[in-house]
């Protein structure tokens, strides 16, 4: 029983650090990496206190204390990927905007360029809105 | 440099009435000749040729039958390619845009019959099925349509035939809304826009087209592919219903009496 104390010990602040020295070398964004720390933090208690999951666990009413811990990381790792995908698809539809206003843009650059070689070109004025 | 931008930005050349977008991916073959069909059926639009990030020279034939050319870094898809069209032609003034398929499986003699109906609505659907032309399909592809077709002419409360028809135009009223929102999902582009057309206001109407053979690419008629595309045809109706309403944020008038 020491012995596993000892490991998932190790495990949680090998994690910890991890997080910590992604966040030093912002290779992690803060907003995600408030999370993770919590998680490894909670990891690491656990790792020390054991009973606290077992109580946990009969507390809520499941008879494995593991199944419990299953089914937090569970729902931990679901509402993380949702949450990835969001912001996947936010960045999608950044880039996608980014993409037509260049092509917007190279239009507008063509025109002027048109405009720029015929020097003498004849009087055309009409603003354009925007 | 922001603060006397105003005076000193050279006006952009006047622009027609009508603006005609052919969104293209790798069309090479065809690009040209409709273009040039398209010019020659409507000497006094505008051609525009939205190039989708294809990979071979369909922004050079484009050029050289006289288009212009906007040409995407990526590929965006038909929705992503039209609403950089629609925010181009509301940025320009445009009073009409009209969609036509850089594949010439629609007729640009079409076009005059699509803009008489813009007097009293503001979203036209050139429809394949509607009497004029011969377009089949089968299986479940078909099913899908008519299905298609019922629900959305139930919620728009027009009769609609061919509501994936991309062969559409629009006014200034329905440009102000898609130049800001405009579904680029798949199916997006024609079903989930007449809703959102719809449920903004809009209105909506149907003028029927010949479809012609198309002269490079296939119609997909695998029955796999169709049931899946019946599956996503119901999942864009039930997404475009659930979202919330749109609203036209702007509707730029011109104030000229024609």
């Amino acid at each position: 029983m020491a012995r596993l104390t000892i490991v998932t010990i190790v495990i949680a602040v090998v994690a910890f650090a991890f997080v910590f020295e992604l966040l030093r070398r912002r290779r992690l964004r803060e907003k995600y990496a408030v999370l993770w720390v919590v998680v490894a933090g909670l990891t690491v208690i656990l790792s020390i206190f054991p009973s606290l999951l077992v109580r946990s666990a009969a507390l809520i009413g499941v008879a494995t204390p593991s199944n419990l811990l299953f089914l937090v990381s569970l729902l931990i790792l679901f509402a993380v990927s949702l949450q990835l995908s969001g912001e996947v698809g936010e960045l999608e539809e950044q880039s996608r905007r980014l993409a037509e206003q260049v092509g917007a843009l190279q239009l507008r650059l063509e025109d002027l360029e048109a405009q720029a070689t015929d020097t003498g070109g004849s009087d055309e004025t009409r603003d354009t809105p925007g | 440099m922001i603060g006397a931008a105003t005076a000193g930005v050279p006006t952009l050349r006047p622009v027609a009435d009508l603006l005609v977008v052919l969104p293209a991916l790798n069309e090479e073959d065809s690009v040209g000749r409709v273009v040039d069909e398209v010019r020659r059926a409507r000497p006094d639009a505008d051609v525009l040729v939205i190039d989708d990030g294809s990979t071979d020279a369909t922004a050079a034939r484009a050029r050289d039958a006289g288009a212009r050319v906007m040409v995407l870094p990526f590929n965006l898809g038909v929705g992503g390619a039209m609403r950089a069209a629609y925010r181009y032609a509301h940025d320009r003034g445009y009073r009409y845009v009209v969609q036509v398929d850089a594949d010439g499986q629609h007729d640009p003699a079409d076009l005059r019959r699509l803009q008489e109906r813009m007097s009293d609505t503001d979203v036209v659907v050139g429809a394949r099925f509607a009497g004029i032309g011969e377009y089949e399909a089968r299986g479940p592809r078909r099913w899908a349509m008519r299905l298609l077709a019922a629900v959305l002419s139930r919620l728009t409360s027009v009769p609609l035939t061919d509501p994936t028809s991309g062969f559409r135009m629009v006014n200034q009223r329905a440009l102000s809304l898609f130049a800001v929102e405009f579904p680029e999902e798949y199916l997006g582009d024609t079903v989930e826009a007449l809703v959102l057309a719809h449920r903004a206001g809009l209105r909506i109407g149907q003028v029927p087209v010949a479809m012609r053979e198309r002269t490079t690419g296939q119609a997909t008629q695998n029955v796999f592919r169709s049931s899946a595309y019946l599956l996503r045809v119901v999942a864009a109706i039930g997404l475009a219903v659930a979202r919330r309403a749109p609203e036209i944020v702007s509707a730029p008038e011109r104030h000229e009496v024609k």
